[in-house]
Formats: structure tokens, C-alpha cells, sequence
């Protein structure tokens, strides 16, 4: 089962989560400062990060950076219900995901499973595919431009290879959140407008003319045409 | 009529009446003390001139001696005619002489008469010439001669009475503008300031000049607003301490329930096997800390539509996806008319919001069959949400949004946070839209739901 990094400054949050996740069968590693969980990242290689926002010394948000700058572990950050600043602020900083506290541990436990089967994500198709000066390789899972590597945190990932599996295809933000985001309900719409910018940042020529992932406005995305 | 025109009306109608007065009486009487010395001195001329031809000789008088008689009296602008026994001669054309004037200067009196000729005024003077004794000599002499200079003199006179007259009235017109204008403009201060005190500027306050009862009302007007004012500033302050104490209770209820809501399917899945009361008392607390979960959520929400933090999260959507998700993930039982190809750029999860608790409480107080109807109308969509039940009172509809109204006192705590159906109305009013509740002429509850298709205006 997969290990949880637990970061949340409230004991009894903190223990109730730890007691839920851990009564689901994951290994919890809980801590109270986003600097101990920085700290414990180094030695004790977690499968995904539940963080929250608020916390004494280095915020989630300031956490959530250093985090993505050092690699492409999943984030999913705890935050007050639908405070929207945070929300879009958090998905700024690249986390992959949100859950709104008070929140039920199977909501978080599905939150988890999700993030985690994108980054684990099994490739069917054998090609590397080439669009424009972008490779795709679905089976490593490795993305280059102009022939250096692109890292990619892995809902952007699994967006792009959303995308790019039928280019010119229209895809609404609903669609999208169904897909990579797993999301059954209704989901949040930031989710995908959020990570569509974060993955035009890192693959496009010029983010604010974007070639590879288009906005289809009254719709939604496209990839190419080129 | 306004305060403005009547004073101008006023003033105007005090100045014509005097103008015509002053005016009007004075020219009368220059008028007819020119005319009356003008007519006198011809009649003397005429006179004096007929004078002269005495002593009158006493054979009767032939044509020749009538037209000396006329040629001595007929001056130097005038015309003359002498007549005699049937008679006359003369230059003077007797078509000019009225029956009437000659029918007086044949009862030997002298006559005048003023009479149009020749494009002006003109005088004719008439009278008999007497022999020495005083008896009628039979002779008639009339004498025609321009009164125009008289007449115009006279014209001048009316035309300068005239332009006084209207330079008066301007004069007038003008004191009254500014006398209106003196009496009205704290007139219209006031009403300014009343306009704006009712259009929510509570600090509108009006100017005080003077002493007078203007001033009088404007001081009144000004402690009013005051002391509005300051009741309404203090119930504003109320009204925030309140919120704010209701968003502070429900922010710090969050932490401890976020807690007890993280525990709450262990203890669902452990106290199935829990036996007797021990297993009833542990569902009790589950059940019960998921519906103050509820709850708490549910003021926070409306604590962020108070505060203005509730912002919409846009997506470019087929409606009829979006209502028909919400059905069918809540397991609605619902008769739907939803046609696809409605699409609207609205906040998805807000729509969901409103359409559960719409159907929730159609579904939890009406009477089934409950329908839900896409349509667009305006380029608005329209969502009607409808029940077959009795529909609801007269003196429930009225309230049917406010925050936990209770249609039924007796009723004790509802189904649902009792803020559902006012987070709803506040979901569509963020969206720009519209949510109303009636009744349907054929029975039951009718919730119409309006928002604009493009998104929030």
C-alpha cells in the first residue's frame, strides 16, 4: 500500500487522518511543520504528500514549491471549505489536487488513489509519437522538447498524454476532470485550467500562444492542430 | 406647474398689468390732447381764413364767386370746396364728406371730421358762411387738410409706450428669474440631499444660508439625516458583529469536526459489529457528526456569500449534462425534460448546488411526480423545478429563501441544514441569474431558476 506524508499543524486533525488512512491499510507518516516534512521527504520517499495550507513557519503553498522544484511526487493539499484564494493559489504552487476540510477519509483515500493511479499510469501504446518538436514515449514516460527532457509533475503528464491521445479533438474541463483527475462528480474547473497553464509553462514556445494545448473557447481544450 | 414658472407667471402678470396701466392711460391722454389741439387749431384756422371773406356780398353766389371762396380758404396744403344752391366748386373731392358731417354743418354749426384719404389721415372742416346780420348766407365751405404729422406723432407715442412697456416686462421676467432662483435653490438642495439620503448616502447633508424658514427645514433636514445616520450606522455594525461571530463560531467548529469527520467510516465500519446500545450510540454520534458537517459547511457558505469571498469557478458546459449528473449521482427520482445542445459558460458545481436542493426539497415537501425542465428564454437558461403537491401557503412563499425559515413551527429540526434553499437563491444571484418560488395555477410549487448563458454579467 502506499506511503502518505501527512503534514497538518492541528493534533487532532492530524491523528484522525493518521488513524482513518492508516485504518485503510496506508503507511502514514504524520508531522506538524511543513520544515519536519521536508526534512522527513529525504529519508523516507513517500508515494504522495497530503499538506495543508495552513501552517506555522513555511506555509503549504511555500512547501508545495520546494516540493515540485525537487521532483514530481503528487501533491494533495487539505483546504478550508472552497476557499477559493487557496485553492487557486495551491494549484499555482503545483499541487495536483485539493480536498476541502471537513472532509470524509474515503473522499481523501479516493483523492489519494487517483493521483497516484496518474502517476503509475500503464501505457498501452508501444510508439513514441512526435508532434512538432515534441516527443511523446508513452511507454517510458518521457516527454522531450527540442530533444532535452521535460519534467513534468504527473497530473501534467497524464494531461498531456489525455490530450495528445486524439489530436484536434475538443475536450471539455469536465471531460478532463473525469479522466485524468478521476473525478465522477462535478469537479472544479481550476483543476484543469491550473495544470493546463503549469504544462503550457514547460512545453510550449511561447506559453501566451499556445500550438500544443489550445483553449477552444464555449468548449474547452485541444491538442494541436499543428 | 413648477414653484418657478408661477413665481414667473407671477411677476409677469404684475408687470403687464402695470405697464398697461401707466403706459396705456398715458398714451390715452397725450393721444387725445394732441389730436383734440390739433383739430381745434385747424378749425380755428379755417375759421379765421372763412373770416376774412366778410363782408359777403348778398346777390346769391354763381360759380366763379364759389371758387374764390374756396381758392381764399383752402390754404396753402389744403383743398376747398364752397357749395351753394346746388352749386359747388372747388379742388376738393366731396366724395370725402360724410352724410353725417354734412348734415351738421347744415344745421349752422361748424363741423370736423377726421377721414382717411390719399393714403393718410386728412381733416375735413365744414361750415356755413353768414351774411352780416347772422342769418345763413347758403353758403357751405368745406376744407380738407393732412392730419398725417398728428397721426404720426401720435404712432410715436404708442410705439414708445409699447417698447416701455416690454423692456418693463423683461425687467420683470428678469427680477422674478432671480428672485425664483434666490427662494429655489435651497429648494432644490433639499431635494437633493433627500434624493441621495434616499439613494443610501447616508452623510448627504444641505448647506444653511440665512435665517428664514429655509434655513429653518434645512437645519431640521440635516439632524434627521444625522441621526439616521448614526441608527443606521449602528445597526450596520450590529449586523457585521453578527456575521462576523457566526463566521468566527463556524471556522472554529471546522477544525475540531474536520477531526471527528476523518474518524468517522472507521468507526462506521468497526461498530457494524458493535452489539446492542454501545453500536446504536456510536452510529448515533457518526449520523449526527455528519449532519453538523453539514451544517457547519453550510454557514460557512453563506458566510462567504456575506462577506463577498464566494467567487465562481466558470466552465463552459452542456447544461443538460450538468442537471442530468446531479440527478443521477444523487439518485433523484424525477421526471426530466433536459434537450442537449444548451450550453452556458456558469460555475458547474454551483448549478449542481442549486438543482439538489431545489429537487432535495421539492423531493423531501411536495408531492411526486417532481419534474425538472431545461429551456432558454432572454438567453438566460431557464430550470423549472416543479411538484404536483398543494404547492405552498400564501404566507410561506414570501420567506421560502430566507435562512432557517421553518414553513411548519412544529416541525422541529429539518432534513437539511434549513440553509439549502437560501444558498441556492445566493448561488444564482453570484451568477447574475435569478431564482424565484410561485405557485402553479394547476397545483403544487414551481422554483424557476434564471441565469444568463455568457456567465456572470
Amino acid at each position: 500500500m502506499p506511503r502518505v506524508l501527512l503534514i497538518e499543524d492541528d493534533e487532532a486533525v492530524r491523528e484522525g487522518l493518521s488513524l482513518a488512512l492508516t485504518y485503510q491499510g496506508h503507511t502514514v507518516d504524520a508531522v506538524r511543520t511543513g520544515e519536519e516534512g521536508l526534512e522527513l521527504l529525504m529519508s523516507v520517499a513517500p508515494d504522495v504528500v497530503v499538506l495543508d495550507l495552513m501552517l506555522p513557519g513555511v506555509d503549504g503553498f511555500e512547501v508545495c514549491r520546494r516540493i515540485r522544484a525537487s521532483g514530481d511526487l503528487p501533491i494533495i493539499m487539505l483546504t478550508a471549505r472552497n476557499d477559493d484564494i487557496d485553492v487557486v493559489a495551491g494549484l499555482e504552487a503545483g499541487a495536483d489536487d485539493y480536498v476541502a476540510k471537513p472532509a470524509q477519509a474515503r473522499v481523501l483515500e479516493a483523492r489519494i488513489r487517483a493521483v497516484l493511479r496518474r502517476s503509475s499510469v500503464p501505457a498501452p501504446e508501444v510508439v513514441t509519437e512526435r508532434h512538432g518538436s515534441l516527443t511523446i514515449d508513452r511507454e517510458g514516460l518521457v516527454v522531450t522538447r527540442l530533444g532535452q527532457p521535460v519534467s513534468l509533475a504527473p497530473t501534467e503528464l497524464r494531461l498531456l498524454l489525455e490530450l495528445s491521445s486524439s489530436p484536434g479533438r475538443v475536450m471539455s474541463r469536465q471531460q478532463l476532470l473525469e479522466s485524468v483527475w478521476d473525478q465522477g462528480y462535478l469537479g472544479d474547473s481550476r483543476l484543469v485550467d491550473a495544470c493546463v497553464q503549469r504544462l503550457r509553462s514547460k512545453i510550449e514556445d511561447d506559453p501566451a500562444a499556445p500550438r500544443y494545448v489550445q483553449t477552444v473557447r464555449g468548449f474547452g481544450y485541444r491538442f494541436g492542430p499543428l | 406647474m413648477t414653484l418657478r414658472l408661477r413665481l414667473l407667471l407671477a411677476f409677469a402678470l404684475v408687470s403687464v398689468v402695470t405697464a398697461v396701466a401707466v403706459a396705456g392711460a398715458g398714451y390715452v391722454r397725450a393721444r387725445d390732447a394732441i389730436v383734440q389741439r390739433a383739430q381745434d387749431n385747424a378749425v380755428i384756422e379755417t375759421t379765421n381764413r372763412v373770416e376774412q371773406l366778410y363782408p359777403l356780398p348778398a346777390r346769391p353766389a354763381d360759380t366763379a364767386a364759389l371758387e374764390r371762396i374756396a381758392g381764399r380758404v383752402s390754404g396753402r396744403e389744403g383743398q376747398a370746396l364752397a357749395s351753394a344752391n346746388g352749386l359747388s366748386a372747388g379742388g376738393m373731392d366731396p366724395s370725402v364728406i360724410t352724410q353725417e358731417l354734412r348734415a351738421l354743418v347744415s344745421t349752422g354749426r361748424v363741423g370736423w371730421q377726421r377721414v382717411p384719404y390719399a393714403g393718410g389721415v386728412w381733416l375735413v372742416v365744414g361750415m356755413q358762411l353768414r351774411v352780416s346780420e347772422g342769418g345763413s348766407s347758403g353758403i357751405e365751405v368745406f376744407v380738407l387738410r393732412p392730419f398725417t404729422s398728428e397721426i404720426e406723432v401720435v404712432d410715436e407715442l404708442a410705439r414708445n409706450a409699447w417698447l416701455i412697456g416690454g423692456a418693463g416686462l423683461l425687467l420683470a421676467l428678469g427680477m422674478a428669474f432671480l428672485a425664483a432662483r434666490g427662494v429655489l435653490r435651497p429648494v432644490r438642495d433639499l431635494r437633493m440631499a433627500a434624493f441621495r439620503l434616499g439613494q443610501g448616502d447616508l452623510a448627504a447633508r444641505v448647506p444653511v444660508r440665512g435665517r428664514d424658514e429655509l434655513a429653518a427645514v434645512a437645519t431640521t433636514f440635516n439632524s434627521t439625516a444625522a441621526s439616521l445616520e448614526h441608527h443606521v450606522g449602528e445597526l450596520r455594525r450590529m449586523e457585521a458583529d453578527a456575521r462576523r461571530f457566526v463566521a468566527d463560531v463556524s471556522h472554529e467548529l471546522r477544525t475540531p469536526l474536520a477531526a471527528m469527520t476523518a474518524v468517522t467510516d472507521v468507526l462506521d465500519a468497526e461498530t457494524a459489529a458493535l452489539p446492542g446500545v454501545a453500536g446504536q450510540a456510536a452510529r448515533l454520534v457518526n449520523r449526527e457528526t455528519q449532519n453538523l458537517a453539514r451544517l457547519v459547511n453550510d454557514l460557512i457558505e453563506v458566510t462567504r456569500f456575506d462577506s463577498g469571498t464566494a467567487a465562481l469557478a466558470l466552465d463552459d458546459v452542456d447544461v443538460a449534462e450538468v442537471v442530468a449528473r446531479t440527478l443521477r449521482m444523487r439518485g433523484f427520482d424525477v421526471t426530466a425534460s433536459l434537450p442537449e445542445g444548451v450550453r452556458a459558460r456558469l460555475d458547474p458545481r454551483r448549478l449542481d448546488v442549486i438543482v439538489a436542493n431545489l429537487v432535495g426539497n421539492a423531493l423531501r415537501h411536495g408531492t411526486p411526480p417532481v419534474t425538472v425542465s431545461l429551456s432558454v428564454a432572454d438567453s438566460s437558461l431557464v430550470i423549472e423545478v416543479a411538484d404536483a403537491g398543494p404547492g405552498l401557503p400564501a404566507d410561506v412563499l414570501p420567506h421560502v429563501f430566507a435562512r432557517f425559515y421553518k414553513a411548519d413551527s412544529a416541525r422541529g429540526r429539518s432534513e437539511g441544514s434549513g440553509l439549502g434553499l437560501a444558498i441556492a437563491w445566493e448561488n444564482a444571484r453570484l451568477h447574475g441569474g435569478t431564482l424565484v418560488a410561485a405557485n402553479r395555477p394547476g397545483g403544487g410549487a414551481l422554483f424557476t431558476l434564471r441565469l444568463p448563458l455568457g456567465g456572470e454579467r
